[in-house]
């Protein structure tokens, strides 16, 4: 049994690169597309403020499973052909992309309003008050919570194995069909999963307690 | 582009859907069900236990909430079978692991929930004469449920669509429903825009029923 574990790590440690590859894919694209979408909610004028509020709030109230098998199913039949690699990353980072926004409306509503009108007394443009005077004190809420949420990216990234993506999850199943070892392979994937999503919470809480000090 | 959209075939096989709807309802509500039995037990162990129950309890809230779901899934259901020498369907499998699932989040739940009831009351409720034993299911409890309520809705809503991953071990839900239409049909945009709609609207309803309760049991204030 031993045996035939340690002959499969080589190709488990393959799926392994292939989820965070997928995490990390995720994690960027989303922090990019949220914090765009994100200040378009906060700042946007009406009609984006309402585009920005449905797609989020429609997103996330659908399981991530139906957003990958919409995506995935869904694109070709209306013949965007996309390979199911990015079609995966591509559902995956609507998803992230909801909570990111609304991690980024939480921190830059938590900051009082009298610094953004200060910030326009001493005649700073709207880049300037969000470059200099928004997003750093707004990064400190932010950062705690997205870490926490980069977690349910790395969980959420072995739901793409349903759609035959050999990630840990699915090079675990292959590996189960052809040893039949079920309860070891699944354990030893629980801990792999573990190890990484435990470090990163840890973080996070290490960073929460760092700037607990701010109070408003 | 080009495609047609076209409903019918979906409303044909509709009641694929609306079962697959109830079972999800159903999953959730027995899986919470049983998740806040586990999380009240080890909330309420864990204030008044020594450092080992502790270090236990902890571990396995640690755990579920580090690992996948669709993990947790196989490993119960494909997995503990070739172990324990006992037998379940895919759903008792399932119901088994959302349980446990929910259990670990709402642990945690409850457990701040503990903490937030006002020293005040329990000294009170030691000054009228209440047993400790009183003093948990008369003063600490209900107080605690009143100011978990609303963490409560929003775990029971969220376990709601973790539902969809029962699909995996073709547990018949919601998400199992539209993976068949998706497979038979071919009407692959108009299912999922259907099921959308569903999972949306019974997310939201869900959302406000909870709501209307939580304010009838607002805590004092």
């Amino acid at each position: 049994m031993l045996i035939q574990i340690a002959y499969a790590l080589p190709f488990l440690a393959q799926g392994f690169a292939l989820t965070l590859w997928v995490s990390l894919l995720v994690v960027v694209l989303s922090l990019i597309a949220g914090i765009i979408l994100g200040v378009g909610l906060v700042y946007g004028p009406a009609p984006l403020r309402w585009a920005v509020r449905i797609f989020s709030d429609t997103i996330r109230g659908i399981p991530i499973l139906v957003l990958i098998f919409f995506v995935y199913y869904g694109l070709p039949a209306v013949g965007l052909h996309l390979p199911s690699f990015w079609a995966a990353v591509l559902a995956l980072t609507l998803f992230k992309t909801a909570q990111v926004v609304e991690y980024l409306r939480g921190a830059v509503g938590s900051i009082p309003k009298g610094q953004s009108e200060a910030a326009m007394a001493i005649g700073l443009t709207f880049r300037q008050r969000l470059v200099y005077v928004i997003f750093p004190q707004a990064f400190r809420r932010f950062l705690p919570p997205w870490i926490n949420g980069v977690t349910d990216a790395v969980k959420g990234s072995a739901l793409v194995s349903l759609l035959g993506i050999t990630d840990l999850m699915q090079a675990i199943n292959q590996v189960i069909g052809r040893t039949y070892e079920a309860m070891p392979l699944y354990i030893l994937g629980a801990l792999i999963y573990f190890a990484v999503n435990y470090a990163l919470s840890l973080a996070s809480r290490r960073l929460e307690r760092r700037f607990s000090f701010i109070r408003d | 582009m080009g495609y047609v959209l076209n409903f019918n075939l979906i409303w044909r096989h509709f009641d694929k859907l609306w079962g697959g709807l109830l079972l999800s309802l159903e999953l959730a509500v027995i899986s919470i069900a049983i998740g806040i039995v586990i999380g009240l037990v080890l909330a309420v162990w864990y204030v008044s236990a020594g450092r080992a129950v502790r270090g236990v309890i902890a571990a396995y809230v640690e755990f579920i909430r580090n690992v996948p779901l669709i993990l947790l899934v196989y490993l119960v259901f494909y997995g503990l079978p070739t172990v324990v020498d006992i037998a379940y369907s895919a759903q008792t499998s399932f119901v088994a692991t959302l349980a446990l699932y929910s259990g670990a989040y709402l642990v945690e739940v409850f457990r701040s929930g503990l903490e937030a009831v006002p020293r005040g009351q329990l000294d009170a409720g030691k000054a009228i004469g209440l047993t400790p034993w009183q003093r948990l299911l008369h003063v600490r409890l209900p107080t605690m449920l009143r100011i978990t309520l609303p963490a409560l809705s929003n775990t029971f809503i969220s376990l709601f669509k973790d539902t969809s991953v029962a699909s995996v071990i073709s547990v018949p839900e919601l998400t199992y429903g539209a993976q068949w239409i998706n497979f038979n049909t071919f009407r692959i945009v108009e299912v999922y825009l259907v099921v959308t709609a569903m999972y949306l609207m019974t997310g939201y309803i869900l959302l406000f029923a909870l709501r209307l309760v939580e304010r009838r049991f607002r805590a004092a204030r």
